[in-house]
């Protein structure tokens, strides 16, 4: 059972550094809505012994969620704002890169040094947690597109989830918690859309999301 | 023992070329053409020795010594990768190292004699292949290091004996490190992502740039030398793919040479499927790669699982 652990916990990782070295935003977002698939697996994989109802419409809701709603707002709000790829970010894909792999030695370091109770299953999630939500973090500063952004806001919530998940069993209010910011993202990226559509409407021209603030022409 | 281990030596010598044929059988089927024969480099082979040599005025004997040195190296290099099983001729601590120099030896006199044209064409495919080695060195070694931490051992063979025994506890693991040695075989073997073996442009192409200037038997070494370290990088994904652990060992090679089979098929079919990338994008997906290798080695030193 830790195999299957481990390999969809890897498999988080590797899409996050797909996002951080990857250009095209289509191909970010079907990374982002694996990572939200392979997240519905983790609460059955990580308390297999005491599968109940609730358990099972986490995982369901949270895959639907995150694997099919949220990818579809935002193809379809990339779609429409016609955006394709991320062209100049603050940090470079390569540089985006080089992070990513100090991130992953940062949170391996940092997840030593945590005092953590016997409920964790696996070495992996705390780590893998880390990574997440430290990419995300990184993503949300370096990226200039608000789309970008918002995949990277998913994978630092995804990060939490990851978390939450790992601890349920001590803290369920923490599972609660990472609902509520589902709720809160959900909320956010139908913004984005809206505005965008709003966007859409007095400016024909509107190939770059990161300049709204200041281009009143 | 010494048998099948003399055939894990032979085999490459015989069929190395053979890879590239089938690579190219399967481009043509996905492009809906015929193609070359599955035994053309073969034909180019001979066709090339029988040929006698050209040589520019300007070069000197680098020029010439280059494709003998490269072909040297990289069949002194196969002496040390095990195949299928069975442990290589050759293997003492550390030989992996070893390996990755003499690679590094016929690369840098490839480029000497690129360089020796003294053409600003050649210089500029053997720039690249430079910078682009720098990328794909240290992915190799990070993933040979995290299997040297698996498995305890110190030279290939001892990597790849005990993979059957850590297969399945860490299927996790061996996915990483054959990502990492897929791309660096992709890489490293001018494929393309990373470079087209097809392309003369001058815009475009990394290795076949630098081997303009050669002719005749020169030429041959250079693409027997290719198809070589094609096997080379091949064996070791094979090795660290697919746990084979069989006592005829000869079984073992059999399902190793069908391993590569598969293997020729799928670089084919990532050719045929893969545009090649930007210049600038190759860094990031070596990058990427050194990435995944080293998660495999963070995972490793923690003494995971």
């Amino acid at each position: 059972m830790t195999t299957w652990l481990d390999g969809l916990l890897i498999l988080m990782v590797l899409t996050g550094f797909l996002l951080l070295g990857s250009s095209r935003l289509a191909e970010s977002i079907r990374m982002v809505a694996m990572q939200g698939l392979a997240l519905g697996f983790l609460p059955i994989l990580l308390h297999s012994d005491e599968i109940g109802i609730r358990l099972i419409l986490l995982s369901l809701g949270s895959m639907a969620l995150k694997g099919l709603l949220f990818p579809r707002l935002l193809l379809r709000a990339a779609r429409e704002a016609r955006i394709k790829r991320e062209i100049e970010p603050f940090v470079g894909f390569t540089m985006s890169l080089l992070t990513g792999i100090a991130i992953i030695w940062i949170s391996f370091w940092l997840s030593s040094r945590l005092p953590l109770t016997e409920s964790i299953r696996s070495t992996l999630i705390v780590p893998g947690a880390l990574f997440m939500t430290l990419t995300g973090f990184f993503l949300i500063v370096s990226r200039k597109i608000a789309i970008s952004q918002v995949l990277g806001y998913l994978v630092m919530e995804n990060g939490v989830f990851v978390f939450g998940v790992a601890m349920a069993k001590d803290q369920p209010w923490l599972i609660e918690l990472g609902v509520l910011l589902d709720v809160f993202v959900a909320v956010f990226v139908m913004g984005i859309t809206i505005f965008h559509i709003n966007r859409e409407f007095d400016h024909i021209d509107s190939d770059r999301l990161a300049n709204l603030k200041d281009s009143d022409s | 023992m010494i048998i099948e281990q003399s055939l894990s030596m032979i085999f490459p010598l015989l069929l190395a070329p053979l890879m590239l044929g089938l690579i190219n059988r399967t481009k043509a089927f996905f492009a809906g053409r015929v193609g070359q024969p599955l035994l053309q480099v073969y034909f180019d082979l001979f066709k090339l020795l029988k040929k006698g040599a050209v040589y520019s005025r300007t070069t000197s004997w680098i020029f010439q010594g280059g494709p003998m040195i490269g072909l040297a190296a990289f069949i002194a290099s196969l002496l040390m990768v095990p195949f299928g099983g069975v442990p290589a001729l050759i293997s003492f601590a550390g030989d992996f190292i070893l390996l990755a120099y003499l690679l590094a030896l016929a690369r840098f006199f490839v480029v000497l004699a690129a360089l020796d044209t003294g053409s600003s064409f050649e210089g500029m495919g053997a720039s690249r292949e430079v910078t682009f080695s720098t990328f794909a060195e240290p992915v190799f070694f990070i993933a040979m290091f995290a299997l040297a931490r698996l498995s305890n051992g110190a030279s290939l063979s001892e990597f790849l004996a005990s993979q059957p025994r850590l297969w399945a506890p860490n299927i996790p693991l061996f996915f990483l490190i054959s990502i990492a040695v897929f791309v660096v075989l992709l890489a490293e073997n001018a494929r393309i992502p990373v470079d087209d073996p097809n392309t003369h442009l001058e815009l475009t192409m990394i290795h076949e740039v630098m081997v303009l200037d050669h002719s005749g038997p020169d030429l041959a070494f250079i693409l027997y030398g290719s198809a070589l370290k094609l096997w080379i990088f091949g064996a070791i994904l094979m090795g660290v793919l697919i746990p084979i652990k069989v006592e005829p060992t000869i079984l073992g090679q059999v399902t190793a040479l069908a391993g590569m089979a598969v293997l020729s098929i799928a670089i084919g079919l990532v050719e045929s499927i893969m545009a090649r990338l930007k210049l600038g994008r190759i860094p990031p997906l070596l990058i990427g790669a050194a990435g995944c290798a080293l998660f495999a080695l963070l995972l490793v030193l923690r003494g995971h699982p």
